[in-house]
């Protein structure tokens, strides 16, 4: 089967976008960041009706769901390029979009500085040693394992990189934090930025469920977090 | 006025060199073009060496030393491999003090597991995403020293070049990959942690990243490359989307076996060969062994005898990516594996305390040559990273002399490269360096790298001829037209040096241990 390939191109932040359409004619196995290298190495590189193309400016690392880099917008929905395979979408057009979250930098590339500076402002480290109890081990676990690719806030209703909610990410992040610190004076810090930054602007709307490209249990740890954070269980 | 140390990488090495550099009062610039969250780093799965000795198997740092050396062949700095695994159990324990979650036995003591090269179990893991787990614990430490303005970060930063004062480092020119504004950046001193030279050959298990573009400019300075030639082939690897996807040495240290089909029976051909270690020989021997049976059949990895507790508690990771990649059931049927280029024992050459050729330059992690040899064991990758940080940033702030305050630095930016030719240069360097190599085909590799333009193909070209000047057999490199160990000629680390018109090749002692 012959694969259309639809990608929203823009060259930068002050160009214009546009649609730009390509054929892929490899396996059905193949994910979405395979594809895009394959296009990427055919020189020269031809869109559909035969016009000179450059290079799909995209983000990519490990291309086995490891390192969050190559997070984008196919078929609408904010996935990661290397673990979303043509077999399991629906059509045999793939429309590829950046995160629409997020500052544009060049085609598939956008800035997720912000995600960053938000755990900073949550003061999301450990002044104490960390305490590891059992009982905790595998949310901790879970917490440690984000990968910080921003889909989960590419679907939220209430985040943008404008404001100063930061998202599920601060909840799974927030709670190995919360629950290892040991220096109370610390762990009310977070928990005051974490009210502020995090719980106060959460709509509750949920969008976030089951989107997590690595299925991480996001209400679990939002739960577990506002807990400890909010209603002050230890 | 405190130093300024300048870190080129964020990936493990990088983060550590960052906390010690801060610990020691420095200000620390971590210049990267991704974040930690994308280093390859986060790709090592199997677990990090320590001596723990949790298992009352009277283990200890020196066994651990000898294992590391003799895995090396010889090559690898005796004393700086003893530095590393004595403080293996103390950074174990650092790392746990960070939080960092470790699989645990029993009431508080860190689990181990079996690897490859090691007849003890040694290896300290968080399931089968170790790499990932101490990345996140020591970014949150990174993080709290970026909250006290001691680190700061240059994140979507490339390296360009050196800022040299004669031929002392006073800093590096950065270029933003976002605007494409081009900074330059004073420094006390300059640590690079930019992992290995994966983009040589574009089809390894590490990052797509990890391009071994700053080494290549380094190079073309004239530091010089040691042990080039040493590539480590990981023995169980699969094709994955245009790379090598890795299956962790923790499925054999659980308990996967090795088989081949020889009359429609499995011919599990490690252990027969092997019977003390088995599927767990180092890397080397296994990757070459996988190597000479796939002529005959496909080499299968059969995982199907591991407990269902074993799979879920220490191997989730490992299992979920053979079912969305290979759409294998590891509990239900063996994968086909071949070995694939893994990690780079050889590169940057320097000395015990970290520093290169260059005054003020330091180099720790997968970009430089120390600790592994002629060949890596499973699990000191971690090790070696971490504690080569440290090692690179107390030298880094104990030596730094201060000639940035008074120099006029000269800049030598290279020309802009056109992407041109990195197709061949992957096919000539894969061509010519597999698991077994030999005079003819390397010559083919370097007759066809020395056409390329650009400072990658000029590092591609130094391996090559260290390949080709090794004429003998050790560890990971392994020439048919020379399948000896010669110690006389070769009990040496390969040195390529770049004098701004050629590559010359020598070879150095190893030093001898105190």
């Amino acid at each position: 089967m012959v694969y259309k390939v639809r990608i929203r191109r823009q060259e930068n932040q002050k160009s214009d976008s546009y649609w730009q359409e390509f054929e892929f004619g490899g396996s059905e196995n193949s994910s979405i960041a395979a594809v895009l290298n394959e296009l990427n190495s055919r020189s020269p590189l031809t869109d559909a009706c035969g016009n000179t193309a450059a290079p799909i400016g995209w983000e990519c690392g490990c291309m086995v769901r490891k390192c969050g880099a190559c997070a984008m917008l196919i078929n609408g929905l904010p996935r990661l390029a290397c673990s979303t395979f043509l077999n399991m979408l629906k059509s045999s057009t793939v429309t590829l979009e950046p995160l629409s979250k997020f500052p544009l930098v060049r085609d598939l590339i956008v800035d997720r500085s912000f995600l960053f500076e938000n755990l900073k402002k949550l003061n999301l480290w450990l002044e104490s040693e960390a305490y590891m109890i059992e009982f905790t081990h595998e949310p901790r676990y879970q917490s440690a394992r984000c990968l910080m690719c921003g889909c989960c806030l590419e679907v939220c209703p209430n985040f943008s990189s404008k404001g100063t909610f930061a998202g599920a990410i601060a909840a799974v992040n927030g709670f190995r934090i919360l629950n290892e610190e040991q220096e109370i004076s610390h762990r009310n810090e977070v928990s005051t930025h974490y009210k502020e930054n995090y719980f106060e602007g959460c709509g509750k709307s949920l969008a976030c469920h089951n989107i997590c490209p690595i299925g991480l249990p996001v209400e679990e740890l939002i739960v577990r977090s506002n807990s400890v954070a909010i209603w002050g269980r230890q | 006025m405190s130093k300024t140390i300048i870190i080129i990488g964020a990936g493990l090495a990088g983060l550590s060199a960052a906390l010690q550099a801060a610990e020691n009062g420095c200000n620390v610039k971590l210049v990267s073009p991704f974040p930690s969250e994308r280093a390859q780093s986060v790709m090592a799965e199997g677990g990090i060496n320590a001596a723990l000795n949790t298992k009352d198997e009277n283990d200890s740092p020196e066994e651990h030393f000898t294992d590391t050396i003799k895995a090396a062949c010889g090559l690898a700095d005796p004393n700086a491999v003893w530095g590393m695994t004595q403080a293996a159990p103390e950074l174990v324990h650092w790392l746990l003090k960070l939080g960092v979650q470790f699989n645990m036995s029993g009431y508080d003591d860190v689990d181990l597991r079996n690897f490859g090269g090691q007849k003890k179990k040694r290896t300290a893991f968080a399931q089968s995403d170790t790499g990932k787990q101490i990345m996140t614990a020591m970014i949150d430490a990174v993080r709290r020293k970026e909250g006290a303005g001691m680190v700061e970060r240059f994140s979507h930063h490339s390296f360009l070049t050196l800022r040299l004062c004669g031929s002392v480092c006073c800093g590096c020119v950065i270029r933003d990959e976002y605007s494409q504004e081009i900074v330059e950046l004073p420094g006390d001193a300059v640590i690079v942690a930019s992992g290995g030279m994966h983009g040589l050959f574009g089809n390894t298990t590490g990052s797509l990243s990890n391009t071994g573009e700053v080494t290549a400019e380094l190079f073309r300075l004239g530091v010089p490359l040691a042990n080039g030639e040493m590539i480590q082939y990981h023995p169980t690897t699969v094709e994955c989307g245009g790379k090598r996807m890795l299956i962790s040495e923790a499925a054999r240290g659980e308990g996967g076996r090795l088989f081949a089909l020889r009359n429609n029976q499995p011919w599990y051909f490690m252990e027969e060969k092997y019977p003390e270690l088995g599927n767990l020989m180092p890397r080397d021997i296994t990757a070459r062994e996988i190597w000479k049976v796939s002529h005959e059949s496909e080499v299968f990895l059969d995982m199907t005898e591991i407990s269902k507790e074993v799979i879920s508690n220490k191997l989730s990771g490992l299992a979920d990516d053979c079912m969305t990649y290979l759409h294998k059931d590891i509990r239900k049927e063996p994968v086909p594996v071949l070995p694939g280029i893994h990690y780079f024992m050889g590169g940057i050459l320097v000395d015990e305390q970290h520093r290169t050729s260059i005054q003020n330059l330091y180099a720790a992690g997968e970009c430089c040559a120390q600790y592994h040899g002629a060949n890596r064991l499973g699990g000191n990758s971690l090790l070696g990273a971490l504690y080569g940080g440290r090692v690179a940033a107390k030298s880094a702030c104990e030596q730094a002399d201060g000639v940035v305050l008074s120099c006029a630095a000269q800049i030598d930016i290279p020309p802009v490269q056109e992407i041109v030719g990195t197709k061949q240069l992957n096919q000539a360097m894969q061509d010519s360096l597999g698991v077994v190599r030999n005079g003819n085909s390397l010559l083919k590799g370097i007759r066809k790298v020395q056409d390329l333009k650009g400072t990658l193909p000029l590092l591609g070209l130094a391996v090559l001829q260290s390949a080709f000047a090794r004429k003998e057999s050790r560890g990971a490199h392994w020439r048919e037209d020379y399948p000896e160990c010669n110690n006389r000629d070769f009990l040496k680390t390969t040195v390529a040096r770049f004098d701004g018109k050629q590559i010359q090749i020598s070879f150095m002692p190893v030093p001898e241990r105190r």
